[in-house]
């Protein structure tokens, strides 16, 4: 008896919880974060999320806000450092409590922007002057300003492949194979380092080449529209079957499973290691690195991916993270505030060695090389993300994600079963399978 | 327990309904107090229970509860809005075959709790008689459970590593190897099975150590005068008195085994054929945004465990060990 009435008793807590849940609360929608016109009007305290532990911790981000109150001195900045930024984001997300100005957690589907966060403005009226807005525009209207953008190619060691006889960069996959290869036999050091074990390396910094091959700004919103992305020609199939080839030919580390980011930063600025495929935000990372190693800082160089279109060197240029503010916040004024100050004034892009999300700013010095050799640099389009990542999502794929690549790996080293073409043509019937169901 | 509960109203019992009822005879002789019959009385258990139960209810129930519904939803763990999408998750979970598949993998966690019990099962017969050091032996065969799991995972991808402590400890016997222990599938996934067999024997271990130490000396000695040896009082006085304990180890390494998480999470993040059910899981939810579609999965996984759970009952009732 008393059995039974505390079973009804939890069913009954149980349904009343999820029914609660299941209403969500409105937002007032629409109201635009306005820039203020008068930074004397201004006044409130924010809280602004980062996933720069590390700047927070040093006391840098507190300098940023101690200048920014010589500009706005009613508003109070408050930093809220996150180690697993997009983990605690994306679950404070189904609360109103996610600080007035945050990172775009890229678990967001774009189409929620406007439930998540106050519009910055027209995408017409902002595009002339930012970078990346095209990422954040949904209906016209801009969500995010990016903190930064990094051209994609690979890091390398100058005095290396100097040492191996290497002084131009290579204009093929082809070539570059070659040029790994007499890295090896020369130096002895492992031509190519791929990060397995961190995973990251092998998301973003490949998936970024998406555009860097063909030379087309609309190559990565091309993918909506594409059944068999992994054909023969797409750059997909060309990344992806470099990587295949230099794992294949044994020209990366022997033992991928235990590789370590921050001791492979050590191991590229010694010598060690030859390249690796990331951001061009890397470059000052690894000069820290050459500094503490004790070796020439200069030697860290940075080149395009190995592949020419009409001549030319071709790399993308993407965002970074994007800062939004919370639609729930109460000073949304002293929020875009923050934002345009910090993406204007603060300095902060050129800080990290990266592209400034400013227009009217040059490119930073760590991008000289590409500069000098005459890279194109292509603003990549960002109009269909909200498709790409839909399908990418359907299909488990993970275009950002390392596990896609982390079995073309294991495939290309022999320890599992298949073949790239077999497996190639299983992401494309997974591709193809998935725009059915997203697209109708 | 009435006049406790009247006057000076003691902390809520922290274990459950199971403390409650039992209370020394003695108490029983206040049979004539004025506080029986009243509703009070029959009201107290449940007041003792108020607290522990609300927070059963708020942390595990409430959730489980919140769980199954998300199963039913095409949710993306961010999104206000989550449509009904029927048994759709629960359908696909049983026709795609790769998911079905990583279950595979908890073979080998399988066959190492088997090692594991044996193991833990032997140095518990050892350790329960009298022995040199024998506290040391129990603190260092526990020692392990003790450690946090990501530590461990850490710890092990340093001892796996190309020229790592393991290959330089075989390297001093003569037998240097060059060998990726994460790096293909079998040997990846016996190396993180190898893990958690000295992570979990400590468990075992103890569990055992504490039944077999419940056991009455006289009987060892009963049978030593009988001309028992030591194999002998294993199989006939042990092994039979500990059997609540070992039936309920099995449930809990079979449990484990289809839950195994942390391990091959830290140390491979399921690359290389290492993926299980769990790691699936937590990709469906956290990488590809699928929360309805993981949170089916893990009902799946609560259903299995309770079956094989029940199943297990049915086998091996829990017998009362009659020793004497």
């Amino acid at each position: 008896m008393g059995k039974r009435t505390l079973s009804v008793a939890l069913l009954a807590t149980t349904m009343l919880t999820v029914a609660g849940c299941g209403a969500g609360g409105g937002a007032d929608a629409g109201e635009t974060a306005a820039a203020p016109v008068n930074p004397d009007g201004v006044s409130g305290d924010i809280t602004v999320l980062t996933n720069r532990t590390d700047l927070v911790e040093d006391g840098t981000m507190k300098k940023y806000a101690a200048e920014f109150n010589k500009t706005y001195p009613d508003v109070k900045v408050e930093f809220e450092g996150l180690t697993d930024y997009e983990g605690e984001v994306k679950i404070r997300m189904n609360t109103e409590d996610y600080g007035d100005v945050l990172l775009i957690p890229s678990a967001v589907a774009k189409g929620d922007y406007p439930k998540f966060f106050a519009p910055l403005g027209e995408t017409s009226s902002m595009e002339p002057k930012y970078r990346f807005t095209d990422k954040t525009d949904v209906g016209g209207r801009t969500y995010g300003i990016a903190t930064f953008g990094t051209a994609n190619g690979l890091v390398y060691n100058k005095a290396l492949w100097k040492k191996a006889g290497i002084t131009d960069w290579p204009t093929t996959t082809g070539q570059f194979l070659d040029d790994l290869e007499a890295v090896k036999e020369k130096t002895g050091a492992t031509p190519y380092y791929t990060n397995f074990k961190d995973g990251w390396p092998l998301e973003s910094p490949w998936t970024n080449g998406v555009g860097s091959i063909s030379c087309d700004s609309q190559a990565s919103d091309k993918l909506a529209a594409m059944d068999e992305p992994w054909t023969e020609g797409n750059d997909l199939n060309t990344l992806d079957t470099l990587l295949y080839d230099i794992v294949h030919e044994k020209l990366s580390e022997k033992d991928p499973a235990t590789t370590n980011w921050e001791s492979s930063k050590t191991l590229l600025a010694k010598g060690r290691v030859g390249s690796m495929m990331l951001g061009s935000w890397a470059v000052d990372q690894m000069r820290d690195a050459a500094e503490a190693a004790g070796q020439n800082p200069d030697d860290i160089g940075f080149m395009p991916v190995p592949s020419q279109k009409n001549g030319t060197f071709c790399a993308t240029l993407v965002s970074d993270y994007q800062q939004a503010v919370n639609i729930h916040s109460d000073h949304k004024e002293a929020a875009r505030a923050w934002i345009d100050w910090f993406t204007e004034k603060s300095g902060y892009a050129a800080e990290e060695g990266a592209v400034s999300a400013l227009k009217s700013e040059g490119m930073p010095e760590t991008l000289q090389d590409y500069v000098d050799n005459d890279v194109k640099m292509i603003e990549r389009s960002e109009a269909k993300t909200a498709d790409v990542n839909a399908i990418d999502n359907a299909s488990e794929i993970g275009l950002n994600k390392p596990d896609y690549r982390k079995k073309l790996i294991d495939i290309a080293r022999g320890v599992t079963d298949g073949s790239l073409e077999g497996y190639f043509d299983d992401l494309n019937k997974r591709w193809s399978a998935a725009r059915q169901t997203v697209g109708s | 327990m009435t006049r406790t509960a009247s006057t000076a109203s003691p902390p809520a019992p922290a274990a459950g309904p199971g403390r409650t009822g039992k209370r020394p005879s003695r108490h029983r002789a206040r049979a004539g107090s004025p506080w029986r019959g009243r509703p009070l009385r029959k009201l107290t258990p449940w007041l003792f229970l108020l607290a522990p139960l609300a927070l059963l209810i708020t942390f595990t129930y409430v959730p489980v509860g919140n769980m199954i519904y998300y199963s039913f939803t095409d949710w993306d763990g961010v999104s206000p809005d989550r449509d009904y999408v029927g048994a759709e998750n629960y359908t696909e979970i049983f026709t795609r075959p790769e998911l079905l598949r990583v279950f595979a993998v908890s073979f080998y966690y399988l066959a190492a709790s088997v090692v594991q019990i044996v193991i833990a099962l032997y140095f518990a017969a050892v350790l329960s008689f009298d022995l040199r050091f024998r506290n040391l032996f129990k603190g260092i065969l526990f020692f392990p459970y003790l450690i946090n799991g990501v530590a461990i995972g850490f710890v092990f991808l340093y001892f796996f590593q190309d020229g790592g402590t393991l290959d330089s400890v075989l390297s001093w016997f003569g037998a240097g190897t060059d060998h990726a222990w994460l790096g293909s599938p079998e040997s990846a996934n016996t190396s993180m099975a190898g893990v958690s067999v000295w992570r979990f024997t400590g468990l075992n271990f103890v569990l055992f150590l504490g039944a077999i130490q419940s056991i009455p000396g006289e009987l060892y000695e009963a049978a030593q005068l009988d001309g028992a040896g030591r194999w002998k009082q294993f199989r006939h006085i042990i092994a039979p008195s500990i059997r609540p304990v070992l039936s309920l180890s099995v449930i809990l390494a079979i449990s484990g085994s289809l839950s195994v998480f942390e391990i091959p999470y830290i140390m491979t993040g399921g690359a290389t054929e290492t993926s299980t059910f769990v790691i699936q899981t937590v990709k469906y939810a956290f990488q590809f945004n699928k929360t309805g579609l993981a949170s089916a999965c893990a009902v799946v996984l609560l259903a299995i465990i309770l079956l094989i759970t029940w199943i297990q009952r049915r086998l091996v009732p829990d017998e009362k060990v009659d020793l004497v």
